[in-house]
């Protein structure tokens, strides 16, 4: 089922089945040229669909975009210990819902991309890790998986070539921490979702301390794409390091918000104006964040001339992320928008290293009091030195995340830190709808 | 302690599921599946979880207390939940919360006094594109206005 509309702007790759009839079956799968991307592969050599995936130039869809080829050639192939293939559906990063809206609408094509992972680092089990929330997931997912056992997609000698492929879904029970990947290994093991010390990479020791690929759902779904139509064909649709299209969920203050498949290098300007039907009320752009909460927050100027890929966003110190586009127009009080944002990290530390666990409780005290008008004129700076403090110095990025935000609000919107100074109410409030953290 | 005919299919799924000798993989999801029969994680699950995967009660107290979906008390018949995070406020979650806790006299993680709706503020729960939203128990309802609320409360209670 799709809740938005799609855009006639859209590169529609991965999402081409969406809308069909019964698009989440194997029968429309198969009709439309589902699986063959497997068979191709199970004639190839492993260093070839590896080969494949790295000249797509396909890069992680989870938020920290490293190349997926890359990534695959890490596994030890002839390691005698078994491999596995791990799926990152834990899908938390505030702003971020399309991982929901693949496999919903097309829980075949992961499977398929499973399968072509297990293939090319000889991988023969795989774990779907489903966020607890997403229950209806699960149902769509085991659906299709039993669906596809019972056909000869997965199990034994699948449809004749040999290969033998387990797929197994597993739910996770509501944490954030567990969309990083350590972290998400050491839930699958049974444990709190506490992050790993790394070295050693998952690649080399991940679930149950065998090599392991683990990416995002979006980055599984790229791949027989990529198997059946080329790498070449694929990088070509995006920006010379970054191949394809990016799943981007427009939220917030934009007409017609929803989940839109668009090539890499997509103008920004025209991303809002022409896919999101522009802001809301024909109001102004304030600030802008590219790929979810953890990313540095921009500014209307900063993203002029902007295009929706990880170098663009890079040059303006921010990050692609997870393609969670946050629009917020000129109402809206970014005092508030980070008080938010850090109320959520303090929920969702693990609190396993001090700057993190300490920092983020610290500041949403700060923030909170900040906004509701009981603000220091030295809190602006503490706030900024707490964000430095955190940065680079806990085991997983969520410290990161917490402080990347909350540095960019009170740089670059200080005066709306200045506004609320002094006892005064928040400027963007009517009178009674203060809110309290 | 034993459990319906389809849990009790979904425990020895789940227990082949992982590598030999992994069966503490199992413990979260066998968890959450239980949860929803038995409307909470009480001392008697914990107790029958970890003898069938294999650690001490203890371990799985250490683990259950980690996660949010996870519950020592029962929640009501049906557990509304609102998102309040960043995408969700811009579309006045938080107005949609303050009204939920209004309509039905009970705060964050507090249950009607009939045991039949509880509430609970959460975090982002992957429905950005289409906020503000809530969760009925698993069901996604997307756009909701406060009057859209009023509704599905409504309904809730005839349900109840």
């Amino acid at each position: 089922m799709l809740y938005n509309e799609p855009s006639p702007l859209e590169t529609r790759v991965l999402s081409f089945r969406f809308g069909l009839p019964n698009s989440a079956t194997l029968d429309t799968y198969l009709a439309t040229r589902g699986y063959e991307a497997f068979r191709k592969a199970a004639g190839m050599k492993p260093e070839e669909i590896i080969e494949q995936v790295k000249i797509s130039n396909l890069r992680g869809r989870g938020g920290a975009g490293f190349p997926t080829g890359m990534k695959w050639s890490f596994v030890p192939r002839t390691s005698p210990k078994p491999k596995y293939i791990v799926v990152n559906a834990d899908e938390s990063e505030p702003g971020t819902c399309k991982d929901r809206v693949l496999m919903e609408n097309d829980p075949h094509q992961l499977i398929e991309g499973c399968l072509i992972a297990g293939l090319a680092v000889d991988a023969h089990a795989g774990y779907i890790y489903i966020r607890g929330e997403y229950r209806y997931l699960i149902e769509v997912m085991d659906k299709a998986i039993a669906e596809a056992y019972e056909k000869g997609w997965l199990g034994k000698n699948i449809q004749g070539t040999g290969f033998d492929f387990d797929l197994y879904t597993h739910s996770g029970a509501g944490a954030y921490e567990c969309g990083e990947e350590s972290a998400l290994l050491e839930s699958l093991e049974g444990k709190r979702g506490i992050p790993r010390i790394r070295p050693p990479f998952p690649a080399v020791v991940g679930a149950f301390q065998c090599p392991t690929v683990l990416n995002n759902v979006e980055t599984y779904c790229a791949v027989p794409a990529i198997l059946r139509d080329g790498g070449a064909a694929f990088a070509a649709l995006g920006v010379p390091k970054a191949g394809g299209t990016k799943m981007t969920c427009l939220t917030g203050h934009v007409n017609k918000p929803g989940v839109y498949e668009l090539r890499l290098g997509f103008p920004v300007k025209q991303m809002i104006e022409e896919v999101g039907g522009g802001i809301r009320q024909g109001r102004k752009l304030k600030a802008f964040i590219p790929g979810g909460s953890s990313c540095p927050v921009l500014t209307a100027k900063e993203v002029e001339g902007a295009t929706m890929d990880y170098d663009s966003m890079a040059q303006r110190k921010s990050m692609l992320g997870s393609g969670g586009v946050i629009i917020m127009d000129e109402e809206t009080c970014m005092v508030k928008a980070a008080l938010r944002i850090m109320r959520f990290y303090a929920h969702e530390s693990c609190g396993w290293c001090i700057p993190c666990r300490e920092g983020t409780t610290w500041l949403r005290k700060i923030l909170t009091r900040f906004h509701a008008g009981g603000g220091t004129r030295s809190d602006i700076d503490l706030i900024g030195d707490l964000s430095r403090n955190m940065l680079g110095r806990t085991f997983c990025p969520l410290g990161d995340a917490a402080a990347m935000p909350t540095l960019s609000i009170v740089e670059k919107f200080r005066g709306e830190f200045e506004d609320h100074l002094n006892g005064k109410p928040c400027p963007f409030e009517r009178a009674g709808e203060m809110v309290t953290a | 302690m034993t459990f319906s005919p389809q849990l009790e299919a979904r425990f020895d799924k789940l227990l082949k599921s992982y590598p030999p000798g992994r069966q503490r993989s199992a413990m979260i999801p066998m968890l959450m599946y239980a949860q929803d029969e038995l409307g909470s994680v009480t001392d008697e699950l914990v107790d029958e979880v970890a003898r069938r995967v294999g650690v001490t009660p203890l371990q799985v107290n250490e683990v259950l207390s980690y996660y949010s979906m996870l519950h020592r008390k029962p929640l009501g018949k049906y557990h509304v939940q609102v998102c309040t995070n960043i995408s969700c406020l811009l579309c006045d979650g938080d107005k949609l919360w303050e009204h939920a806790c209004k309509k039905l006299g009970i705060g964050h993680k507090e249950v009607t006094a009939d045991g039949q709706i509880s509430l609970e503020e959460v975090e982002c729960m992957g429905a950005c594109s289409w906020a503000p939203a809530i969760q009925v128990n698993y069901d996604f309802e997307h756009f909701v206005t406060p009057e859209k609320l009023d509704q599905i409360l409504d309904g809730l209670r005839k349900k109840a």
